[in-house]
């Protein structure tokens, strides 16, 4: 533990607070970042909705939008929602507050580096910020950046938007490879005695699987990267036909990077929900062992099946096949995922506190999302529904489910540990309830209309005469949008009161076994006082019978066994 | 107990050794792609002068290995002179690679002049931003020796920085092959 410690020295309001060396500090950073971008993704659905339900007006409180200003929004919204939101909430919070924490350790392995892969991803939000203000606005070549609308300026007029996308992306890929060289080295490392790999809590395997996944996939997508600038900077050729490029390689750089990117966000949320079942079911999680093999199976797979993001790309119908078969083999371990979770609830003592509303929900609705993943993943299908509806339904309902039902059962978790203060209940269900019922009522009426024909990233659905009697789906799709933005004022309420209304709370509020819950709340600098925890067992012994409680803590021997 | 600081450098390692398989990768789609490699009326490169080249980064490899075992020993002269004599042999390959990159810009061979250009400013540049980095780390510490007096730079250091360089340098007869010979 010398390391750690001994780059921590004294502490005064601006190191304590704002250049911390804190994993604890660092990852509530990196939470408020999230959540401010969460807010400015947010409102741009209201002015996308908007436009998609009544084309021919001007937006309330926003203006007229034209096909441009909408292509800006569309790319905006993705980027924000993945680069900007998703992964720094799930990694970048989750991941920093929770692995010291969970492994018993004081801090990071490298403290120093992880305050800089902050820094580095708040210069990367400023950039992007800042993009929405310069000349020809903010980038609108569509989240995946795809040339050759990306690689020349004048395809959609936004020249200095586009450049700052790149490099907000460039900065956001180093500062979470600094922050995965951290949390990979720390749970390895760092780990306190008796915290074996198979005692440590599912949440971490997800942690260090994403980590994994994103350390090995990113470098082709900043080889492209460095390659797409060269084209828009300098003049190369990589992606315009007109050179001798090819605008496919692109795709494959991206994809490579792009489908295990997605399971960075969605494994980290199913470790969070994979942490909650247990305590609020009273039980064992099913099948420890096996979750940790099919995760590690899935990211092992999530290298193999990107080209199923370009099956009418015009890539080698002979690829198709194989892309298929790999895809639908990955929803094996997915399903087994979705299987132990529920084996879990099976005759367990269910508590319905907000955090285990929002675990459930996740499974309810990633279920959804992984089911009609089947039909995008088998080309057949896929080539009637690419680029239509069905696939916006189908990928917010496996990532909105992940970073919003997966992510705020881990924030009503742990905001307990994080902030010291215990959450509303009655809030926090009324924001479940509101938040599941117009989540569905904004996502699925996009299956109907996708399939009816409606195209992803089109301004007006009314100039396609085809579409115009299914319009009204448009407009059920908006009004949920909209009542689903005002379902989280109950949320920001809760945080606000609970911060500002003091109920402090103790130390393992869940009555849960993992080590952050043998910390004070808030953990104070370097976790635990004099001596660290001891680990004895695995992490969800509950209702074990030697036990006197129905939870057996981590670091707790039991006494002599009658036997 | 597992030794962070090089774990954490052989995780980076691990992404950087990505990072190049997306240029390669690049690289090897328009070269099996193109019907003639190199394309009419471009500039061959320099095969044999990079052969030598070549040759001097694989020396200062060994360089930085006698460097490594000199720190394990604790023999500080030793650990000097050899850091030195690696940063020399860096530098040379980089004054060497200059100097070919000022050539083939004379023959024409430009970024924008195609893919042929483009994938070798880009794969051999972004090795060289490699040297160049490697270069600067291992100037720090040795301005870090001189001013230390008797002080040893940090063995972990030197160790993190051999890691680094052995990568720059293992990963260089693999881009030859691809570039320049096959």
């Amino acid at each position: 533990m010398t390391t750690a410690t001994a780059q921590h020295g004294e502490h005064g309001f601006w190191t304590t607070h704002v250049f911390s060396t804190d994993h604890k500090t660092i990852g509530k950073q990196y939470l408020t970042l999230g959540l401010f971008w969460a807010v400015v993704g947010g409102l741009l659905t209201y002015v996308m909705r908007w436009q998609l339900a009544w084309p021919e007006t001007v937006v309330p409180g926003w203006g007229e939008i034209g096909p441009e200003t909408y292509n800006a929004l569309v790319t905006m919204h993705g980027t924000i929602m993945v680069f900007f939101v998703a992964m720094p909430i799930l990694l970048g919070a989750f991941g920093n507050f929770l692995i010291p924490l969970m492994v018993g350790a004081r801090d990071m392995a490298f403290p120093r580096l992880n305050m800089l892969s902050l820094w580095v991803f708040a210069l990367a939000s400023l950039l992007l910020f800042i993009s929405f203000f310069v000349p020809g606005g903010a980038a609108a070549a569509g989240w995946t950046g795809y040339p050759p609308l990306s690689a020349k300026a004048e395809y959609t007029g936004v020249n200095w938007g586009m450049d700052l996308w790149i490099l907000a992306h460039a900065l956001e890929f180093a500062a979470f490879l600094m922050g995965g060289v951290n949390y990979l080295t720390t749970a390895i490392a760092f780990r306190v005695p008796g915290m074996t790999f198979s005692r440590l809590p599912l949440v971490i395997w997800q942690q260090l699987t994403a980590t994994t996944l994103f350390l090995l996939s990113v470098g082709p997508l900043i080889a492209g990267a460095v390659m797409l600038l060269l084209d828009r900077q300098i003049g190369t050729h990589f992606f315009t036909p007109g050179g001798g490029g090819d605008p496919l390689l692109w795709q494959h750089l991206f994809w490579f990077f792009g489908h295990p990117e997605v399971y960075v966000i969605l494994l980290p949320a199913v470790g969070l929900v994979l942490d909650v079942l247990p305590v609020f079911s009273r039980k064992p999680i099913f099948g420890y062992r096996w979750i940790i093999a099919s995760t590690i199976v899935a990211g092992g797979l999530s290298f193999i099946v990107w080209a199923h993001h370009m099956f009418v790309s015009g890539i080698d119908p002979r690829l198709a096949m194989p892309f298929s078969i790999t895809t639908i083999l990955i929803s094996v371990p997915f399903a087994y995922l979705m299987f132990a979770m529920i084996a879990t609830l099976w005759r367990g003592s269910i508590r319905f506190d907000t955090p285990m509303l929002f675990a459930l929900g996740f499974i309810a609705m990633f279920i959804v999302g992984g089911l009609t993943g089947i039909f995008n993943g088998s080309a057949p299908a896929d080539i009637y529904i690419s680029d239509t509806y069905f696939v916006v339904a189908h990928f917010h309902y496996t990532l909105f489910s992940s970073v919003f039902f997966g992510g705020l059962a881990g924030f009503y978790f742990w905001f307990p540990k994080m902030f010291g203060r215990l959450m509303n209940e009655t809030l926090g269900k009324l924001h479940f309830w509101l938040t599941i019922v117009f989540f569905n009522a904004t996502f699925f009426p996009m299956h109907n209309i996708g399939l009816a024909g409606m195209m992803r990233r089109i301004a007006n659905p009314l100039q396609y005469d085809f579409l115009v009697p299914h319009q009204w789906i448009n407009v059920v799709a908006t009004i949920g949008t909209m009542l689903l933005l005002a379902s989280q004022i109950p949320f920001v309420m809760n945080v606000v009161w609970s911060l500002v209304a003091v109920r402090p709370a103790p130390k393992n509020p869940w009555q849960a076994n993992t080590l952050e819950w043998t910390a004070p709340s808030p953990p104070p600098h370097l976790n635990w006082g004099e001596a660290l925890p001891v680990v004895y067992r695995g992490p969800y012994e509950y209702s074990v019978p030697e036990a006197p409680e129905d939870w057996l803590p981590q670091d707790r021997v039991l006494a002599a066994r009658a036997r | 107990m597992v030794d962070a600081p090089r774990l954490g450098m052989l995780i980076f390692l691990g992404s950087e050794t990505m990072l190049f398989a997306g240029f390669i990768a690049a690289f090897l789609v328009f070269r099996l792609g193109a019907p003639v490699w190199p394309p009419p009326f471009q500039p061959r490169l320099p095969v044999e002068l990079t052969g030598a080249n070549t040759g001097v980064l694989l020396l200062s490899g060994y360089t930085m290995w006698r460097a490594l075992r000199a720190a394990r020993d604790e023999k500080h002269a030793g650990l000097t002179r050899s850091l030195a004599q690696t940063a020399l042999l860096g530098a040379t390959f980089l004054g060497v690679q200059g100097y070919e990159w000022g050539r083939l810009l004379a023959f024409g061979l430009t970024a924008s002049s195609g893919v042929y250009g483009g994938t070798f400013y880009t794969l051999i540049g972004a090795h060289a931003v490699h040297v160049v980095a490697a270069l600067a780390w291992l100037a720090l510490l040795l301005i870090g020796t001189r001013r230390g007096g008797d002080a040893a730079p940090a063995h972990v250091g030197v160790s993190l920085l051999g890691m680094y360089w052995y990568f720059v340098v293992a990963l260089w007869p693999l881009l030859y092959t691809l570039v320049y010979l096959a």
